[in-house]
């Protein structure tokens, strides 16, 4: 084989989540996870996962290397992923991914070092956009988000959100793919929060099955009834997603189409600002702060 | 030049390292330490009890639905309407909890371990004509391997041919854990992080074409299971008889059981579940499951000694520079016992308490491979137990499907009480998941989970014995130091929900090498 393919070098470190970015990735249908991986996505480009803290088949000191590898030798080429947040409090003992030296390096330092040679950040899912649910009020660990971390630390480089608690398989792979047929996003393409407009353009309310009962004012007053779920606690109004016109897990069903009200999982500020999931939205205060 | 490893997939879930202390290429002694600290229980304080459901779901992406599962029964419990479930809302949740389980075992077994047993890079040498394990040939011709690089390892024992065949059924195994992610998503709305198990039921309604769509997933997961998973299990065990003897740990299980088979029965541990409750030893006797009795331990955890006490009384309280603590795990024990819990404790229990379909099921399977039953107690003993758990669920659930009363309600509504107390215990794919809550004002004063790998990756407790994972690694002859593939099957059998690092120290605490096992 001498096929000239287009090694695109990838990083994906994981902080503070829960994994569960990584387990909706796999959930991509077309293309499948083995696509995204092993065959070019785009004919000619290979997405080169070099590092994934819980794929890494060989040693530690080997996997290290890699990091090394990528962040001097790869200065400027490479795509950063971050999954979950990142812990700010105590200089960032609450997460330590890996040890250089016999010593433990936190998380916080890695996107920090990282961050600032890659040519560009995906951070994926809310807690590594935004905080989400690890940063939760009271926020015992100081979790923040990448862009958030960036700022205080001067760090320039692009920064792309894709939230989501989880995020879409889609608006992972769409993002990607995008980034390998035409570079980095345009500042028109993305929202006031960074976000691809593509995928977070309208609200769930615009693009909601149930519209037509909000605007006939029927509203369920009960889970499980037919009506719009505003009453409920749907979160759907404030919340920038194309979920029900992609749907989840292959088109077989999404939340407000299961009956449950939208929870917001897209939004900065979840789980605070969104929260109680279940409360009218004009009838609380959001937890910790303002409305 | 070593072997080449495809892996794109997550091998283990999290934050955890493991030091291994080696004395002439033994293990004395080893130390599971969890790095990750969020909080959740702290987090949680304060908010709408109605809430827990969805956050604590977000402890782990991996096993969210048990969470959801364990949250929802403990507000039932809280909210008075644990008896009071529709028949719907049962079987839905058993549905949804059931697919969600059958993809983790799936992924477990393929993705998280099987490339500790079978040599993928024997793809570079394939001849044939597939197209797909053609793909992957290209891939590693291309030389670009990703996070695939070389891992060394002179243990494989299979055949180029069973290499072959078993990494195809790793493709394979990708579609079939997706899958039954989306079965689970037909009534759970999405998944990861599923919507529809709540507090008084699910809020999905059951209808004739999701029931059907539901069905015919499973169908296709349960000819894989039975052709393909459980075969492929007994393969490697035959090919690898040692660690059907290694890795054992602590020699006692707990269960808390799950699937519910009754809607009427308030108390969880009276319920009638499809797997049963209880602690089982090594001499195969069935001890009643007391939940009064479980406590949990943090002299060696980073967390200041109030925070030790039973789970109804526990406190979070974090101390990240405590004097001699290594891990932020704490430490559950049952009666002060030292307990495996994951898939081998509900299959224990539930054979030993006599189901008949279920002795059926573990007595063929041993006969096949030629080894008792004390032999489930070990590393691949585990990864049996998960196979036959797969199959057992798998096989309950069509009864189920046709159980459901299409268009009838699944959910019940409720108040939030003032004050109360609630307990949801049930079970993860890689073991038992308890939640407890304090209703105060109509908010939650306390949240407290005890999850699987708090059991099985526990530090030392209050009277220094060790967790089951650091047992389990105590006395294992490593061949290579600098590659001790005994150390990552061993613990990978637990299905550990962290990330691991595997540090080898030699008795004086030098470092002699280090190796991620992930």
């Amino acid at each position: 084989m001498n096929k000239n393919v287009d090694e695109y070098p990838v990083i994906w470190l994981q902080g503070a989540g829960c994994t569960g970015c990584s387990v909706s990735v796999l959930n991509s249908v077309s293309p499948t996870i083995k696509n995204v991986l092993i065959d070019e996505v785009i004919p000619g480009k290979h997405v080169n996962l070099r590092f994934h803290p819980t794929i890494m088949a060989g040693a530690g000191e080997l996997a290290i290397e890699v990091l090394r590898d990528t962040q001097e030798h790869r200065k400027g080429e490479y795509i950063l992923i971050v999954e979950g947040a990142v812990p700010t409090a105590e200089d960032g003992v609450y997460a330590v991914v890996g040890e250089e030296d016999g010593k433990p390096v936190t998380l916080l330092s890695r996107v920090l070092s990282l961050g600032a040679n890659a040519m560009a950040i995906i951070a994926l899912g809310t807690c590594a956009a935004f905080g989400g649910i690890p940063s939760g009020s009271p926020n015992p660990t100081g979790c923040r988000g990448v862009m958030d971390t960036f700022e205080t630390h001067n760090i320039s480089t692009p920064v792309i959100n894709i939230p989501g608690c989880p995020p879409h398989p889609d608006w992972f792979v769409g993002t990607v793919a995008s980034i390998l047929i035409g570079g980095l996003p345009e500042p028109e393409e993305l929202d006031e929060f960074d976000r691809p407009k593509l995928f977070f353009g309208s609200l769930i309310h615009e693009n909601c099955p149930r519209r037509a009962y909000y605007d006939e004012r029927k509203f369920a007053k009960k889970l499980g009834e037919p009506g719009c779920l505003y009453d409920l606690g749907c979160k759907g109004s404030v919340t920038y997603a194309d979920c029900p016109l992609r749907l989840w897990n292959g088109g077989v069903n999404w939340c407000i189409g299961n009956n449950s009200p939208c929870i917001g999982c897209c939004e900065p500020g979840f789980p605070d600002v969104v929260s109680p999931f279940y409360a009218k939205m004009e009838e609380y205060l959001p937890q910790g702060g303002e409305k | 030049m070593g072997q080449i490893i495809i892996d794109p997939l997550t091998r283990i879930e999290g934050h955890l390292k493991i030091e291994a202390m080696v004395e002439d290429g033994v293990v004395k002694e080893a130390r599971s330490t969890g790095t990750l600290f969020r909080g959740f229980e702290i987090i949680l304080r304060g908010r709408d009890p109605r809430d827990a459901q969805r956050i604590t779901q977000r402890i782990c992406g991996v096993c969210p639905t048990s969470h959801s599962t364990a949250a929802a029964l403990n507000l039932d419990s809280a909210f008075g309407i644990a008896a009071k479930i529709p028949g719907n809302g049962r079987i839905l949740r058993n549905l949804i909890l059931g697919a969600a389980h059958i993809a983790d075992h799936i992924l477990h077994f393929y993705h998280l371990s099987a490339l500790d047993y079978v040599d993928i890079g024997a793809l570079g040498k394939y001849e044939g004509k597939d197209p797909t394990l053609n793909s992957v040939k290209d891939f590693i011709t291309r030389g670009e391997l990703g996070p695939f690089i070389t891992r060394y390892n002179d243990d494989f024992r299979l055949s180029q041919e069973a290499n072959v065949e078993l990494a195809a059924r790793y493709l394979k195994a990708f579609e079939m854990r997706r899958k039954a992610q989306e079965a689970a998503a037909i009534f759970g709305g999405k998944l990861p992080h599923n919507i529809g198990i709540v507090p008084g039921g699910v809020t999905a309604i059951a209808t004739v074409d999701k029931i059907a769509s539901f069905l015919w997933r499973l169908n296709e997961l349960r000819d894989f299971i039975d052709n393909v998973y459980l075969p492929d299990v007994i393969k490697v065990a035959k090919a690898y008889p040692d660690y059907l003897e290694i890795g054992a740990g602590c020699k006692r299980t707990l269960s808390y059981g799950v699937y519910e088979l009754e809607t009427t029965e308030a108390d969880l541990v009276r319920r009638k579940r499809l797997f049963k409750n209880g602690l089982v030893s090594e001499s195969l006797e069935l001890e009643p499951l007391d939940i009064s009795k479980i406590r949990e331990e943090v002299r060696n955890s980073w967390y200041a000694e109030e925070c030790a006490g039973k789970p109804t009384e526990g406190k979070t309280i974090p101390t990240p520079h405590k004097e001699g603590a290594y891990s932020w795990i704490k430490s559950p024990r049952s009666d002060g016992r030292v307990c495996e819990v994951g898939s081998l404790a509900r299959v224990l229990a539930t054979y030993v308490g006599g189901d008949p379909r279920m002795r059926e099921l573990v007595d063929g399977a041993l006969k096949e491979i030629g080894v008792s039953a004390k032999a489930l107690f070990s590393t691949l003993g585990r990864h049996l137990a998960r196979a036959l758990g797969a199959k057992f669920i798998a096989d309950s659930m069509p009864a189920w499907l046709l159980e459901l009363k299409p268009g009838e309600p699944a959910y019940i509504d409720y108040e939030v009480p003032e004050e109360s107390e609630g307990m949801g215990i049930t079970e993860a794919a890689r073991g038992a998941l308890g939640h407890w809550i304090k209703i105060k004002d109509r908010k939650i004063a306390l949240y407290q989970c005890v999850v699987p790998t708090t059991w099985n990756a526990s530090p030392r407790d209050d009277h220094e014995q060790p967790g089951p994972i650091e047992q389990a690694l105590a006395g294992i002859k490593i061949k290579d130091e600098k590659n001790p593939v005994e150390i990552g099957r061993i613990v990978r059998s637990f299905d550990p929900c962290l990330a691991c690092a595997v540090h080898l120290l030699s008795p004086k605490g030098t470092e002699i090498g280090r190796v991620q096992v992930c």
